[in-house]
């Protein structure tokens, strides 16, 4: 594209899946000059080629109760980007053939291709990010296959993309999950896969038809007594039930000591963990859904931190690098701020339905912390108060998705009540700030879900725990109660 | 997915954990998260439900109440036991004191985690009255 060439940039972005498009999308629509560098010669990122089974595991559902332009509606489409502008939105489900509610990966790859489109984002393709440096005055060079670009923030929206395997000796023989053939490679054989996450089970379902049997192994085993916190989302559990029946499909807890190799395929030598035993599994195949990391090239030298053994960039809650100013993350990584993990329950910040918030909280935060963007802040009226935090509570999008992680904030300053929009909790109840309200929707290891008020006077912060309700309403007299209490609090 | 060597090696080098076998050391390594604090961030807030079972891989963390550090907490260390294992909130802050990196037992888990893991639990207990004990030192 014209008008994109290597030099000076307030932001640089790189990676064009659906974390660099939304971030993209939100840095324009406040006036934040960037471009998008990417080494693919299309947007879609991961999912340009993956799942392998070609078929996502998160749904939008082309009927909803609320219209599909809406914001609302975004709760019931949890794959398309988000857009102020009605007509950007729901992308993906306009794509979809309806013979399932959960979108296939090319019409998930379509639903991202025409959202660059149609917004028209600063993206220039078939450019390679090599090299990182900073500069004394702690701006950023990226080197480029193209040459060098120069900014200020550069934001790394590079999924969690690079095979990663363990360091069980012999697991360099095994074909990672990327390398997963054609189903009919695995006709008539006897096949294991390494790991019992989603990736796992994904390759365990996709093969049940061809297979002779399918084993999975991992340390860990598979909790399914809560669903909405389960390790394995449920379109992925056939494996699992045929092993429960005892269908043939095992899955097993047990610790790999290492594969060997032999004529007809390999050895596996493992030990148990929730049942202690010794295992000599032989198979035909073999699979390390072992899962990915972020590919971080040179960061680490510029102090880029790590969790989940070098996987994961380490980040604070505005998903800027732990030790390293200046360089932020985008999409996927940004599970790399974990939030307050109250009762365990983790973000969606894996996943495009949760990273897509993150994408608008980060974007504003640039703006507003490096190029002296003033947000919007609207003014609410005290009658209106009560109301729109009971909407937001029962249909806020952001909230529903990112429980416990994000939060709708109303603040009170000088006798106003203003629209603070949606922060990330951990920052609204660790940050000092004016008096204000947080609302947000939680989850408790049993899967209850229920709201929750966080109410900030003179730099305190008290939390205020609501009941469920059993049809997920919080606009009855109760919540109303609660909330005007809160309100009363803060005026 | 399977832990690399080097954070097993990490995890079997703390006391707490100096019993268990290496196929039990990578069960805990694949079912609890690590997260990464950096130097000032909170860890535990006080008065807030929810809150787990955390042991220091590394770095440091302060006890803070309002603005007196009761403690300092090192690597090897945990803290949220009693919040978890009483189901009660806690009554202090815990703030990194340095870059901070810990394991992660959600507190719905935490009895499992200790009943699994006697000898886990064992180790706690005795730090546990040693702590009680100093309190009740210190107040004598």
């Amino acid at each position: 594209m014209a008008g994109l060439e290597p030099g000076e940039y307030p932001v640089v972005v790189v990676g064009s899946g659906p974390g660099g498009l939304q971030t993209s999308y939100f840095l324009s629509r406040l006036g934040v000059e960037h471009v998008v560098i990417t080494a693919d010669d299309a947007p879609g990122g991961m999912f340009r080629r993956y799942p392998i089974f070609q078929r996502l595991l998160s749904w939008s559902k082309p009927d909803a109760p609320v219209e599909r332009t809406t914001r609302e509606y975004e709760w019931f489409d949890h794959n398309s980007l988000l857009s102020d502008e009605p007509t950007y939105r729901a992308l993906v489900p306009a794509q979809m053939d309806r013979s399932y509610f959960v979108p296939s990966r090319p019409e998930m790859e379509a639903g991202l291709t025409a959202f660059a489109k149609q917004c028209t984002l600063p993206i220039r393709y078939g450019c390679t990010w090599e090299s990182t440096r900073r500069e004394d005055d702690g701006s950023l060079t990226l080197t480029t296959s193209d040459g060098e670009f120069r900014c200020r923030a550069a934001v790394f929206a590079l999924g969690v993309t690079e095979p990663w395997k363990s360091d069980i000796p012999g697991i360099e023989h095994v074909p990672h999950y990327v390398d997963t053939g054609k189903p009919r490679d695995y006709e008539g054989k006897r096949v294991i896969v390494i790991g019992k996450r989603n990736s796992g089970f994904e390759i365990a379902d996709g093969l049940l038809p061809w297979a002779r049997q399918v084993l999975l192994i991992s340390p860990r085993p598979t909790q399914t007594s809560v669903l909405a916190l389960s390790s394995v989302r449920v379109r992925y559990l056939q494996p699992l039930e045929d092993h429960e029946l005892g269908g043939g499909t095992l899955a097993l807890d047990a610790a790999i000591e290492r594969v060997e190799k032999t004529e007809s395929g390999f050895r596996i030598f493992a030990t148990g963990t929730t049942r202690p035993c010794e295992l000599a599994l032989d198979c035909d195949a073999a699979i390390a859904a072992t899962g990915f990391r972020t590919p971080l090239r040179d960061l680490d030298q510029l102090g880029v931190m790590t969790v989940s053994q070098g996987r994961i960039p380490a980040l604070t809650p505005f998903f800027e690098a732990t030790g390293s100013p200046g360089i932020y993350f985008a999409g996927n990584a940004t599970q790399g701020a974990p939030g307050l993990r109250k009762h365990g329950v983790g973000a969606s910040s894996p996943a495009v339905h949760g990273f897509r918030y993150n994408a608008r909280i980060l974007a504003r935060h640039l703006a507003e912390t490096r190029f002296d963007v003033s947000l919007e802040r609207p003014a609410i009226a005290p009658a209106d108060i009560v109301p729109y935090l009971a909407h937001e509570l029962t249909h806020g999008p952001e909230l529903w998705t990112q429980k416990a992680y994000l939060a709708r904030v109303v603040s009170f300053t000088d006798g106003t009540a203003r629209d603070e929009g949606v922060e990330p909790l951990a920052h609204f109840v660790d940050a000092a700030g004016p008096d204000a309200l947080a609302a947000t929707v939680e989850m408790d290891a049993a899967g209850e879900i229920y709201p929750v008020l966080y109410v900030r006077r003179g730099g305190e912060v008290d939390e205020r725990i609501l009941h469920p309700d059993p049809v997920n309403a919080f606009g009855n007299p109760a919540y109303i109660r609660a909330l005007t209490q809160a309100v009363a609090d803060l005026t | 997915m399977a832990a690399a060597g080097s954070e097993i090696d990490s995890l079997s080098r703390l006391a707490l954990f100096a019993d268990l076998t290496r196929p039990q050391l990578e069960r805990i390594a694949h079912t609890y998260e690590e997260d990464m604090f950096a130097e000032g961030q909170r860890v535990l807030r006080k008065g807030f439900s929810g809150s787990g079972l955390y042991v220091i891989l590394d770095g440091e963390a302060r006890v803070v109440l309002g603005d007196r550090e009761l403690a300092r907490l090192g690597r090897g260390e945990f803290f949220g036991d009693v919040s978890a294992l009483l189901d009660t909130p806690p009554v202090s802050d815990i703030v990194a004191a340095t870059a901070l990196r810990c394991m992660v037992v959600p507190r719905e888990e935490v009895e499992t985690f200790l009943v699994q893991h006697p000898t886990v639990a064992l180790r706690m207990l005795k730090v546990s009255l040693q702590r009680l004990a100093d309190v009740l030192e210190w107040q004598a």
